[in-house]
């Protein structure tokens, strides 16, 4: 569950990244296609070598969504419901729990690797906590 | 058997060479408590473990963690042959302490955010890559000998 200084954390942790999301986005997303090789299965009709446009895209589009999931804490069913959706009846992305984890990972590698002594282990907790939050809401709608 | 690349070798030396064993075994131990702290279920004899200070400072989790990270030394002098490495400590964990084997990922995980935040860029994809591939080998070998 988040408390609030959860919430605190997390907004200001996002908040030093300075401009850098989507630098952060693509480079999650990078990692996560080379440390968990099953996860580029969902992108076969991406160009998914280093530096690649569509990758830089779409680690733009995610960030994005986070960012705004960042905004409405209080609310996330709601913020991210039409991702919902789309991840349950679209995408059919396996659930969540397993796929998300991993972006989760690198996610946090690549925060990690900015941030360095920053990334504490109450502001690691925090976006730990916060990204299996989102996949919870991803995965409502699943079944 | 695991087949490792030299490349992958590579990764794995270099960065540990990197690493002061005690800090960052100390660090992934004290973030495991804090970040799943249902984890401190294997500790109860450790004392104050109350809020992170408490666990960061703890003296005991500081000397445990850095007996598991010192332990993750000699799997890297031993990449090819994890699983006879690890052998009698699998039966510890699944015999003495009782630890659900889901434990070892999480604990690799958390060591691996622990070495990005130690060495910034220098913790590239491919080297992440290689540290994911060695924590997941280690977590199996850890598991192996569990009945």
């Amino acid at each position: 569950m988040l408390t609030a200084e959860d919430k605190k954390l997390i907004q200001q942790i996002w908040g030093k990244l300075g401009g850098a999301e989507e630098e952060v986005g693509a480079d999650a997303l990078n990692r996560m296609f080379h440390s968990y090789p099953p996860t580029k299965t969902y992108f076969p009709h991406f160009d998914l070598s280093p530096g690649s446009d569509q990758v830089r895209g779409h680690g733009k589009k995610v960030v994005a969504a986070l960012s705004n999931a960042i905004k409405n804490m209080d609310n996330l069913s709601q913020a991210l419901s039409e991702l919902s959706n789309l991840h349950a009846y679209n995408l059919r992305v396996d659930p969540p729990c397993f796929s998300l984890q991993f972006l989760s990972q690198c996610l946090q590698v690549s925060l990690a690797t900015r941030l360095g002594k920053e990334y504490t282990p109450e502001v690691h907790s925090a976006v730990d906590k916060f990204m299996s939050a989102v996949a919870s809401v991803l995965a409502e709608k699943y079944r | 058997m695991v087949h490792w690349s030299a490349e992958e070798k590579q990764l794995i030396t270099s960065v540990w060479a990197k690493v002061n064993v005690e800090e960052c075994g100390a660090e992934a131990l004290a973030r495991l408590l804090i970040v799943y702290p249902w984890t401190q279920r294997f500790f109860s004899d450790f004392g104050n473990l109350s809020s992170p200070t408490a666990i960061i400072g703890n003296p005991k989790v500081r000397a445990h963690g850095k007996k598991v990270l010192t332990s993750f030394g000699e799997a890297i002098k031993n990449l090819d042959n994890l699983k006879g490495t690890y052998s009698k400590l699998s039966e510890l964990h699944c015999d003495k302490l009782h630890v659900d084997p889901e434990n070892f990922r999480l604990l690799g995980d958390i060591l691996v955010i622990v070495l990005a935040s130690h060495l910034g860029r220098d913790f590239t994809p491919v080297c992440q890559f290689a540290w994911q591939k060695l924590m997941g080998v280690v977590a199996h070998a850890l598991a192996h000998k569990y009945h």
